[in-house]
C-alpha cells in the first residue's frame, strides 16, 4: 500500500503519470512529492510508486 | 521627520525582542508575485524589520488591483515593483529592497532566489504557482518555501490556514477556492493568506514552525 495524500490507496507499481491519470488532477497545477523529494513533471511517466511510498499531491487553484 | 535607524531598531527590539529582532534583520526573504499576496506579505515583513526583501513581478498597477493590493490610485500604470518600492520606503524606510522588473522562470530563477533564505510564492495563476514549486524544491532545497493555494471568494475566514507539507515547504490558504469558480476576491481574505504566509516566514525565522 502506498500512502497518497494521508489516504492508503493502492498505487504500488504504476507510474506516477499513471497514477495521476486515475484522478482529477490536472497535471499542470499540481506538485508531488514522493517521501519528501519533489518529482519534476518531466519525470511523471518513469517514477514508479513503490510499496510503502509516501506521497503528497499538492494542488494549486488560482488566486493571489 | 523620520526616525534613525537606531531609533527604528530599538522600536522594534522593543516589540520583538533584541535578539529575534536581530534574525528578523539579517534575513532576506523573496517575495515572488506583488499583487494581493506579495504586496501584503511585502508590507507585513518590512514593518517587522526583515532585513533583506527581493522583489518580483513583471506586470504593472492596474486600476482592478486597488481594492487589495498595496498601491495607491496615483500609481496605476506604474511597476508594481517600483510602486511598492516607494510605499515600503514610506513604511520602512531602511528595509534594503531589491526590486527586479521580471517574469521568473526556469532560465532566471535561480539567479534571482539564490540568495534568499526564505521564498514566498505569491502569484495568482494556478500553473504558474506549480511551476515554480518545482523549481524551487528541485533546484534549491535548502531554501525554506511558503506558498499558496485557496483564497478566492467569500467564504469562511477560519479556513484559511498554513500547512506543513514537508520539512521545509508551508502551504497557505484553504486549498479549494479557485477565483475562476468563486465570486472573485475579497481583499480582507487574501490579506488573510497573506498575513500567514508572512507569519510562517517570521515563525520560521524565530524557530517556532
Amino acid at each position: 500500500m502506498v500512502k497518497i495524500n494521508g489516504n492508503q490507496e493502492n498505487a504500488a507499481g504504476k507510474t506516477l503519470a499513471e497514477y495521476l491519470e486515475t484522478t482529477s488532477f490536472d497535471t499542470r497545477r499540481i506538485a508531488v512529492e514522493i517521501n519528501g523529494e519533489i518529482v519534476p513533471k518531466a519525470q511523471y511517466a518513469n517514477t514508479l510508486i513503490n510499496d510503502g511510498d509516501i506521497i503528497e499531491v499538492v494542488s494549486f487553484v488560482g488566486g493571489g | 521627520m523620520l526616525p534613525t535607524r537606531e531609533e527604528l531598531t530599538k522600536a522594534l527590539s522593543q516589540r520583538h525582542g533584541v535578539k529575534l529582532q536581530q534574525t528578523f534583520s539579517a534575513a532576506t526573504v523573496a517575495v515572488c508575485g506583488l499583487g494581493g499576496l506579495g504586496s501584503n506579505i511585502s508590507v507585513s515583513l518590512a514593518r517587522a524589520g526583515i532585513g533583506r526583501l527581493i522583489l518580483i513581478d513583471f506586470d504593472r498597477v492596474d486600476i482592478t488591483n486597488l481594492h487589495r493590493q498595496q498601491y495607491k490610485a496615483s500609481q496605476i500604470g506604474m511597476f508594481k515593483t517600483d510602486a511598492l518600492t516607494e510605499n515600503l520606503k514610506e513604511i520602512a524606510p531602511y528595509v534594503e529592497l531589491q526590486a527586479r522588473t521580471v517574469r521568473i522562470d526556469e532560465s532566471n530563477a535561480l539567479a534571482l532566489l539564490k540568495e534568499a533564505d526564505i521564498i514566498c510564492e505569491a502569484f495568482d495563476d494556478a500553473e504558474c504557482k506549480s511551476m515554480l514549486t518545482d523549481i524551487v524544491l528541485e533546484n534549491l532545497p535548502d531554501k525554506y518555501y511558503v506558498a499558496a493555494s485557496g483564497m478566492a471568494g467569500i467564504g469562511n475566514a477560519n479556513d484559511i490556514r498554513t500547512r506543513k507539507i514537508t520539512d521545509k515547504f508551508y502551504l497557505c490558504g484553504d486549498g479549494v477556492s479557485d477565483v475562476n469558480s468563486s465570486e472573485g476576491l475579497f481583499s480582507s481574505r487574501v490579506m488573510l493568506c497573506a498575513a500567514h504566509q508572512a507569519h510562517a516566514v517570521l515563525q520560521i525565522l524565530a524557530g517556532k514552525l
